[in-house]
């Protein structure tokens, strides 16, 4: 008998299966993912968690009975007060078998559950920041190696030994370094001459050439080594710098007064989401966060999603801290700049026009990409005026094609419009060109 | 009489490789010297709960190829374990040789015993010893061949692209059940045998001879005798699809071939599983129970670890009554467990009622013998038609119930009384026929000059019809396979009368 310890095979034996499973139901499986959006807290949104999928899709068919129908028969054990012959009716109504308990039919469904990194990749699944085009050469992490030919000095490790028994092998012709075929066939004969019993004469003499030239093969090939320092040959790599897109996502959000509990809720999402999608899929992204009442302030991750300060409401205001941010660290011609903006659309009129001109004039031109995301109350009045800033921003989206605005009005909204606005355009680009 | 240990082999849950040896030692001697078992040799693994996962989740067996119907299953298993819904077996045991048994790292040491005692005694005797697993399965050959297998299919998907392969073992998977040769092999009739059978023949010919049928227009026979060769040469009617596929599929290639052969092997090598798990299990059960016994008699193991094995033991010998929300059928454990013990007892100290019932037996002694013979020889369905005793039913208390579609209410067919023992135990071994779970259904014809059609029938057994969704999917996989049209009747198996038709055409894939 045996006994072996198989604790410490590999495990995960199963992950190629699983991955194979999940792409099968992709679209069952995604569906329920951004359903399931709907129900976690902002801080659960990268965690685990159990979705169930329609069966449909996952089915395994097989060649076996319906589960109704035809006359059948069942033995139960735990028989009470039954006697032969008594009426039962059909549990469950309709025309059944026996009992519902073992026929597990499976229309209900499959329930599992996904691990967070499976959960992310399939939820920011095609997603991306539109028009990402700057690239720009920074110092570090952004090289890579690239063969470029041979040297002759070198670290061991990269000896290039095929290329060095070449070099030594033209240098040994070149020379005349002698063969040990050469050498063989000289001692060879030496020993033919020697096993003669009486010497000849010409024997003798032909026996001191032999000697002779056995002696001057030798010190040649002692002279010309069979592989010489000169032959060694090295990889050579060479660092090449790589272009790195470095890009910016600013998040501008509205805290004044006029926002509701549930309104920055909305913003609070949706920013959440957008956090997300920029820190999973994207390496060298800046995030800004700004928070504006009638004063804006540049502000950390932690403040802007928890702190609650209350105020006025002035827009422009966080246009301008933008800026500044922009001329102190984002250098537009390096950097390529996305904006968010979360409001509920109120703003003082007078600073309306402040408001637009500082976006078309200013903001628009350096950025890649403006995404507007106006927040509203949960029952949506049917008949409500459109927002000073809707109408405001209205004007410019025929002219500004990086510009987009979007309303939300509910929570299951969010992971919608955000897909929208940052969904793959290469399909769809290509098509319009 | 018996000797007492002076030191228990352990005292508390831990253990370590030394005690796993000092344990197996221990439970060998019992189960060779006192059972007499005879077993394969034993290899014990030891596995996390993470790898009993896995392993669950391809079918049990240590190496498998990749399908996402495996996944699925894991990720189910998964979720149930997660949330406690469900513990995990504490072993696992595959019919190889050598037997390996894979027990978890988790189990306490009196687990340890009871699940060598359990696997690497009792289901490695039935492996070894029973007929169905003798005639079936190749316990040398198997790990080499799904060794072969992963690595084949794995090269198919290098080759061929994973869809296609995954399309193919879709449908092979779904015809899995009809994958099987049911019955040994007909072997080839020799001439003697023919000879007499064509002579009889022809004594029924002269028998019925009468002169009028002389008088009746003759009909154009000949394309029926043609059908006829056309059948026989394609050793038509065939219940195996997979292998009449494999064999006869016009529009396969040659590693889809192999392919279908591979899924044809394993579900031949699972059949008897499904056909003994009551046995198998109850086998298991019966010898874990005695060993535990005689090494607690024998002071090897403690009061407090014999009272812990008690207690997974009746957990898993409880049987729920049918009006129990945990009730999911029979438990194999229980059933086979119950009557086991029942052999012994009506073996070794029988009453009135068990010499009438088992006068071959009764009150012989031996009743270890009796039951190796019964390991050896008999199926769940044998094995209950056989020795369920009416004790064993009142124990139950046992009930039929009849459910005919013409009816609107159940009817109790038969009790646990005189009258109802030989019904009910009738009924219950009716159940336990993998004859009759599975619905009889057979390549009936196909004419390979003609349209090409692959015509099935479907035996209808007391009116159960197939599922349709299912069998219109299943049906769809066969045509692409096939080729061509596939029909499916199904008929009444009294009269043969057509009940309902399936005809899927093949789609054909980009």
């Amino acid at each position: 008998m045996h006994i072996i310890d198989r604790r410490l095979n590999p495990g995960g034996k199963s992950l190629v299966n699983r991955q194979r499973f999940l792409r099968r139901a992709k679209a069952a499986v995604q569906q329920a993912v951004r359903d399931s959006l709907k129900d976690r807290s902002i801080k659960d949104l990268d965690r685990e968690g159990q979705i169930s999928i329609p069966r449909g899709g996952i089915n395994e068919p097989t060649l076996r009975r319906a589960s109704r129908g035809g006359d059948r028969e069942r033995v139960f054990p735990g028989n009470k007060d039954y006697l032969e012959g008594d009426r039962i009716p059909r549990p469950g109504g309709g025309s059944g078998s026996g009992s519902q308990a073992g026929s597990g039919d499976g229309e209900d469904d499959f329930r599992f559950v996904l691990s967070r990194a499976e959960f992310l990749e399939l939820f920011l699944d095609d997603l991306e920041l539109p028009d990402l085009a700057k690239r720009k050469l920074t110092g570090e992490d952004s090289s890579i190696l690239r063969r470029a030919g041979y040297t002759t000095v070198g670290s061991p490790a990269n000896l290039s030994v095929q290329r060095t028994m070449q070099k030594a092998m033209s240098r040994r012709i070149a020379l005349r370094r002698p063969s040990s075929g050469e050498l063989e066939r000289i001692e060879e004969e030496i020993a033919r001459i020697e096993s003669r019993d009486p010497l000849e004469k010409s024997d003798t003499k032909r026996l001191e050439e032999l000697r002779k030239e056995r002696e001057h093969l030798l010190r040649r090939r002692a002279l010309i080594s069979y592989i010489d320092p000169v032959d060694l040959r090295y990889r050579r790599f060479e660092t090449v710098p790589k272009p790195v897109t470095q890009a910016v996502m600013f998040c501008l959000m509205d805290v004044s007064g006029s926002m509701t509990e549930h309104m920055k809720d909305l913003a609070k999402r949706f920013f959440a989401l957008l956090h997300l999608f920029l820190t999973r899929c994207y390496e060298h992204v800046d995030v800004v966060f700004i928070h504006h009442t009638d004063r804006a302030a540049e502000v950390d991750e932690e403040t802007f999603f928890h702190s609650a300060v209350s105020g006025g409401t002035l827009v422009s205001s966080a246009f301008e801290e933008l800026l500044a941010v922009v001329e102190a660290r984002y250098r537009p011609e390096d950097w390529n700049i996305y904006v968010a903006q979360a409001s509920d659309g109120d703003n003082m009129s007078h600073d309306n026009l402040k408001t637009v001109s500082l976006l078309k004039d200013a903001i628009l031109p350096i950025t890649q990409y403006f995404a507007y995301i106006e927040v509203g109350p949960e029952e949506q009045p049917m008949t409500k005026a459109e927002s000073d800033l809707w109408a405001a921003y209205e004007g410019l989206t025929a002219a500004h094609r990086h510009f987009a605005m979007r309303k939300v009005n509910h929570r299951r909204e969010i992971y919608p419009v955000l897909r929208e606005l940052f969904r793959k355009r290469g399909a769809l680009a290509s098509l319009e060109a | 009489m018996l000797k007492r240990a002076s030191l228990p082999l352990f005292e508390g849950s831990d253990w370590d490789f030394a005690l796993i040896q000092r344990i197996y030692d221990a439970v060998e001697s019992i189960a060779l010297g006192d059972l007499k078992l005879d077993v394969y040799p034993n290899q014990i693994e030891i596995i996390s709960a993470e790898q009993m996962l896995d392993a669950y989740s391809s079918t049990g067996m240590p190496l498998f190829y990749k399908h996402w119907s495996f996944g699925k299953q894991f990720a189910a298993n998964e979720m149930l374990y997660r949330k406690g819904l469900r513990g995990l077996a504490y072993e696992l045991v595959i019919n190889s040789v050598p037997c390996i048994n894979y027990i978890m790292q988790e189990n306490s040491a009196t687990l340890q015993t009871l699940v060598i005692a359990h696997a690497a005694f009792g289901h490695n005797h039935f492996f070894k010893n029973n007929y169905a697993f003798r005639q079936w399965t190749d316990a040398e050959g198997i790990l080499d061949y799904l060794d072969f297998a992963k690595s084949f299919i794995a090269s198919c998907e290098e080759r061929y692209g994973q869809q296609a392969v995954e399309r193919l073992l879709d449908c092979a998977h779904a015809l899995m059940h009809q994958g099987v040769h049911r019955h040994p092999r007909v072997r080839a009739r020799d001439l003697k045998a023919e000879a007499a059978r064509e002579a009889q023949r022809q004594a029924y010919r002269d028998q019925i001879y009468d002169d009028l049928w002389r008088t009746l227009p003759a009909e154009p026979k000949a394309p029926e005798v043609k059908a006829d060769e056309r059948r026989q040469a394609l050793n038509l009617p065939q219940e195996n699809i997979l292998y009449f596929l494999e064999k006869t599929g016009p529009r396969l290639e040659p590693w889809q071939r192999e392919i279908l052969r591979i899924v044809r092997l394993i579900a031949q090598y699972f059949y008897p599983q499904r056909q003994t798990k009551v046995m198998n299990e109850g086998c298991a059960t019966w010898c874990h129970y005695q060993i535990m016994t005689k090494l607690h008699e024998r002071g090897l193991i403690t009061d407090g670890s014999f009272l812990e094995f008690l207690q997974s033991h009746t957990n898993v010998v409880y049987q729920p009554n049918y009006d129990s929300p945990q009730f999911n059928g029979f438990n194999p454990y229980a059933l086979g467990f119950g009557i086991m013990e029942d052999i012994v007892r009506i073996s070794e100290n029988p009453t009135d009622e068990d010499r009438e019932w088992f006068p071959d037996f009764a009150g012989k002694g031996d009743g270890i013998g009796v039951l190796k013979d019964v390991w050896a020889n008999y199926r769940d369905e044998s094995f209950i038609a056989q020795f369920l005793s009416p004790r064993m039913i009142r124990h139950w208390r046992l009930f039929r119930v009849a459910d005919k579609q013409s009816e609107s209410k159940l009817n109790v067919a038969a009790i646990h009384d005189e009258r109802g023992y030989r019904r009910i135990r009738r009924a219950l071994a009716r159940e336990y026929d993998v004859g009759r779970q599975e619905p009889d259904i057979q390549i009936v014809d196909v004419n390979l000059t003609g349209d090409r059609a692959l015509v099935l029938e479907h035996l209808v057994a007391d009116g159960m019809l197939l599922d349709e969704n299912d069998t219109r999917m299943v049906l769809q996989n066969l045509a692409n396979l096939w080729g061509y049209e596939v029909r499916l009747r199904e008929l009444n198996a009294a009269d043969r009368k057509e009940l309902k038709t399936h005809i899927r055409q093949p789609q054909l894939q980009a």
